[in-house]
């Protein structure tokens, strides 16, 4: 009853994980030297740097934070309410600021 | 009443407190505890990530100054020495649930000197910020002094159009002073708020190091090391996203 529901991964996973982390931090520092231009007005590296942000942090929550074996499935109803919201508060505000003192 | 069977298992399981009915809801309950105080912890720092969105589109061309004003390599070392504290706190909590004490304590230790090593290069990276006078309201310069940011990029006064003209250029000076001093605001705001969550994080793993020392965690119980957990890699998460944000907004060739 005790203990054993709990999930234990293995070492290797963590070792990977911290891997990919490692790799992908030198990659954004190595790609924000170089021009990958803008397509729309929108800068392509700036893109990247926070796509491999985005994927770095997925893998801290899901592997590290255990979200992705965990059995309290309210977890997962916290984590995505929380990124709703700050995705609210930046997608709203940056559309209202960006098109306000447009013309 | 104490010889019902949930009593006598309670008894026997001194850390499962009555009103859980086994460890894992116990352990469950602690851990949505944690993320909903992170879930707080996102709308603080969203909130300090939201300004620096609005002014970076604002005031671009200052902020991109700025910003390669900060020292890349240092900035990506410190990246890489919290990715492996995080890394040394999973491997702690694996430890303990595999009951291997020893290695409990030496990754937590690890975990002591990752943390305390990133406070210590920030100081370093924040020293050389106030040695070129890049803190706003100390002295704060960032045209003609020992932090320059103009100099070798002229493009950023936009020459063609204070050419000649002598006021409009001190007006160009006074505006660039005065922008980038909003990233710096920015920079040190958010900066020193990860700070102090770097140093409430290594105040408590100093009492979780102590608590597995004196080996108070258990394959079954070790719910303070797993939450502690969760608030750490949150922290590393926040810097993950500061990093790029705050280091990386235009470094490329010309700019």
């Amino acid at each position: 009853m005790s203990g054993h529901t709990q999930h234990i991964a293995s070492a290797k996973l963590y070792w990977l994980i911290w891997f990919l982390l490692i790799v992908g931090t030198v990659i954004t520092a190595l790609v924000a030297t170089v021009d990958l231009g803008t397509y729309g007005g929108i800068d392509a590296n700036t893109v990247v740097a926070l796509l491999i942000a985005t994927s770095k942090a997925s893998l801290v929550v899901l592997i590290f934070m255990n979200v992705k074996y965990t059995s309290e499935k309210m977890t997962r109803v916290i984590l995505i309410a929380a990124v709703f919201w700050l995705l609210l508060l930046l997608v709203l505000s940056l559309t209202d600021y960006s098109s306000r003192f447009a013309g | 009443m104490s010889d019902s069977p949930l009593a006598v298992e309670h008894e026997a399981r001194p850390e499962l407190r009555h009103h859980f009915a086994d460890e894992e809801q116990q352990r469950n309950a602690a851990s949505l505890g944690m993320w909903w105080f992170l879930g707080t912890e996102i709308m603080f720092f969203g909130g300090m990530f939201c300004a620096y969105l609005i002014y970076r589109r604002w005031y671009f061309p200052e902020f991109a100054a700025a910003s390669r004003s900060l020292d890349l390599k240092v900035g990506t070392f410190n990246t890489v020495v919290l990715i492996c504290s995080s890394l040394t706190v999973v491997l702690a909590v694996r430890a303990a649930q595999l009951g291997n004490r020893k290695l409990q304590v030496k990754m937590l230790l690890l975990t002591l000197v990752f943390g305390l090593s990133f406070l210590g290069i920030k100081t370093y990276e924040w020293s050389n910020k106030y040695k070129e006078h890049h803190i706003p309201t100390f002295h704060y310069n960032v045209i003609g002094g020992e932090g320059d940011l103009v100099k070798g990029h002229e493009h950023l006064l936009g020459v063609d159009k204070v050419q000649g003209d002598d006021v409009k250029l001190r007006e160009r000076e006074a505006e660039i002073q005065r922008h980038t001093q909003v990233f710096y605001s920015l920079y040190f705001a958010m900066t020193g708020m990860h700070a102090i969550h770097m140093i409430i994080g290594v105040g408590i793993f100093g009492v979780i190091t102590w608590m597995a020392h004196k080996g108070q965690f258990t394959p079954e119980y070790h719910t303070p090391l797993e939450i502690a957990g969760l608030y750490w890699h949150f922290v590393d998460i926040v810097w993950i996203y500061l990093f790029p944000l705050l280091y990386l907004i235009d470094r490329k060739p010309g700019a």
